[in-house]
């Protein structure tokens, strides 16, 4: 396997951790690390699929989308940490439950007042 | 390149920008730049709207006048100017709504500027003629739907923000990794060059596949509809209106246009994989719907179920198809308006003394304004004559009975039983004694008239489907679907 080959795959496979991160820990902060790390193997992926100008200098419209990517997600996270904080205030836990199959949290007569 | 057209797209996303940076600013001057964007917004969209059906053909948008592929370029056609009169109005209802209903409260800083920047991230979507610009906009809607949800009081908007914004972020990066792949197959970000330059290989397949699961997600078309529930029905009214009537048809609106623009020759499985979808979440939400107490999550599962109809002309694939696309378009403004209505009207309930169907005490003797806009807004969301509705499901079960699609068709006219089973669970206790939960109260009279008028213009979409459908026809839209019966 070429050099090459190692951002993509890279790549791929942070977003495939991220994602089972995302899904089997329950605790909001590791949710949103999951999500970050995904982010971060997105852009890898943008990296690696980069395409270089003719006279070798680097892809600038790779770049571009990369770095939006990141203040987005530093946005994202930001409002994800806050709004985490809140939860925790109200509720005492940091975890929002995941309806469980065939239960919904609206279900009639289940709404809190 | 007219200057007027240019001005005003433009100024559908300056006004808004603005408008919000100057609220958040200024608290003081929010209201009042809140009420003006609700009235010149409408009047830039149908300006807009004029000016593209005179012109008959699609305009095109350099910015800056760099052209692609440096540059961003904004697109509009008909869908585009349809899409732009939806959120104006809608928005417009909301804004002036909220403009009240937060009047007494702190919230109400804090509502107004994200408010208008939601709306100019939807302006900007549908203006959007760029992967990536789409990209931004996406993000922009997202984020700032997520505050204003978070906005109501209590554990469950805050959990129900929390959800969707873990939804809204994951579905953001995977929407992100499929323009990663497509810009490294075909190095480039405009919609048109992608389309020129793909060739069906498998890459691309995936990042299709990856930027339609994300747009599902953001649209919680069934089985990605988990968010919707909690969210809608625990954020205040006019937020609930808003998300109901435009955020979640924006990304239906991308993926549309990943479809129409980028999609290669061979797409029947995937189409029908997605209408049946969509024919799911029509039974299903409206069952749930039906299953409902409280008012609020009993409009937000109608939602749900709306939302499936707007998938199912994803199966059509001849020429008629153009009018089952005419007839979701049609159903996106007179659902936008209907549901913005409904949602309203039970805000107004609320105020006046209850949320659950069991506390509607004789509503409909003193509130008679607000039981109206219920009532008119289900006529169109159960698509009865006359209503934008009616006309909506009309084209689009002529396209599904054309293409012989009987059980799609039969699942739409359930639907609109179902509809007006769960209308009618509300309309009729409201003419009964109830319990009501708490002392009435006066409902400000704005806050109902602004319900009732949503209604009416979505009943009125009944009688202008003429010359919306023929400024719906510019720049043909949906041309790749007639294309489609040619390259079997």
């Amino acid at each position: 396997m070429s050099m090459d080959a190692l951002y993509p795959f890279a790549g791929v496979a942070l977003i495939v951790l991220g994602l089972e991160a995302l899904i089997r820990h329950e605790h909001l902060m590791r949710k949103i690390l999951a999500l970050n790390i995904t982010g971060s193997g997105v852009f890898l992926v943008i990296g690696a699929g980069a395409r270089p100008a003719p006279d070798g200098s680097a892809d600038p419209v790779a770049q571009a989308l990369i770095i939006t990517g990141i203040v987005v997600a530093i946005a994202a996270t930001a409002l994800a940490l806050a709004l985490m904080v809140r939860v925790a205030d109200e509720t005492g836990r940091a975890e929002i439950d995941a309806p469980r199959p065939g239960e919904d949290e609206s279900s009639p007569g289940s709404a809190d007042p | 390149m007219s200057p007027a057209l240019e001005t005003l797209a433009v100024s559908a996303v300056l006004l808004p920008l603005f408008a919000g940076l100057a609220a958040f600013v200024i608290p003081r001057a929010a209201r009042l730049v809140g009420v003006g964007t609700a009235v010149l917004l409408p009047i830039d969209a149908a300006l807009l709207a004029i000016r593209v059906a005179d012109r008959g053909v699609e305009a095109r948008i350099e910015i800056g006048g760099w052209p692609a592929p440096l540059g961003i370029g904004l697109s509009i056609d008909g869908l585009t100017a349809l899409m732009l009169l939806t959120t104006a109005l809608a928005s417009s209802g909301a804004l002036v709504y909220g403009s009240r209903y937060f009047a007494r409260t702190q919230r109400f800083a804090a509502f107004m500027p994200l408010a208008l920047l939601l709306v100019t991230g939807l302006n900007v979507l549908f203006l959007s003629a760029d992967l990536f610009n789409l990209y931004v906009a996406l993000e922009i809607v997202g984020l700032s739907a997520v505050g204003l949800v978070a906005l109501a009081e209590g554990a469950d908007a805050l959990r129900g923000a929390m959800r969707y914004l873990l939804v809204t972020f994951l579905a953001s990066l995977l929407y992100l990794l499929g323009v990663a792949l497509l810009y490294h197959m075909t190095g480039a970000l405009d919609l048109a060059a992608v389309a020129a330059m793909l060739r069906g290989a498998r890459v691309e397949w995936i990042a299709l596949g990856a930027m339609t699961a994300a747009m599902l997600m953001k649209s919680a078309l069934f089985p990605l509809h988990f968010w919707l529930p909690p969210a809608h029905s625990s954020a205040p009214v006019p937020v609930s209106a808003l998300l109901s009537a435009v955020v979640v048809k924006a990304s239906l609106y991308v993926l549309l246009r990943l479809w129409l623009d980028v999609m290669p020759a061979d797409r029947r499985l995937f189409g029908d994989a997605l209408a049946a979808l969509g024919a799911i979440a029509v039974v299903w939400g409206s069952i749930q719907a039906l299953r409902q107490d409280q008012l609020k999550h009993l409009v937000a599962y109608s939602t749900a179920a709306q939302v499936g109809y707007l998938f199912v002309p994803f199966a059509l694939d001849s020429p008629v198809a153009v009018s089952g696309w005419q007839g979701a378009a049609y159903l996106v403004l007179s659902h936008a308006l209907a549901k913005s209505a409904m949602f309203l009207s039970v805000g107004n309930v609320q105020a006046f003394g209850g949320d659950r169907i069991s506390q509607l005490d004789r509503v409909v003797q003193r509130l008679p304004l607000t039981m109206g806009a219920f009532a008119l807004a289900g006529v169109t969301v159960a698509g009865l004559p006359p209503s934008g509705g009616f006309i909506a499901k009309w084209l689009m079960l002529e396209a599904l009975i054309g293409e012989r699609r009987w059980w799609l068709a039969a699942v739409v006219v359930v639907g609109g039983l179902l509809a007006a089973i769960y209308v009618f669970r509300v309309v009729g206790p409201a003419f009964t004694k109830g319990v009501l939960a708490r002392p009435p109260r006066r409902v400000p009279g704005t806050m109902e008239w602004i319900a009732f008028a949503l209604s009416v213009a979505a009943i009125a979409l009944g009688f202008t489907a003429v010359p919306l459908l023929e400024l719906l026809d510019v720049g043909a839209p949906f041309a790749a679907f007639e294309a489609g019966a040619e390259r079997r």
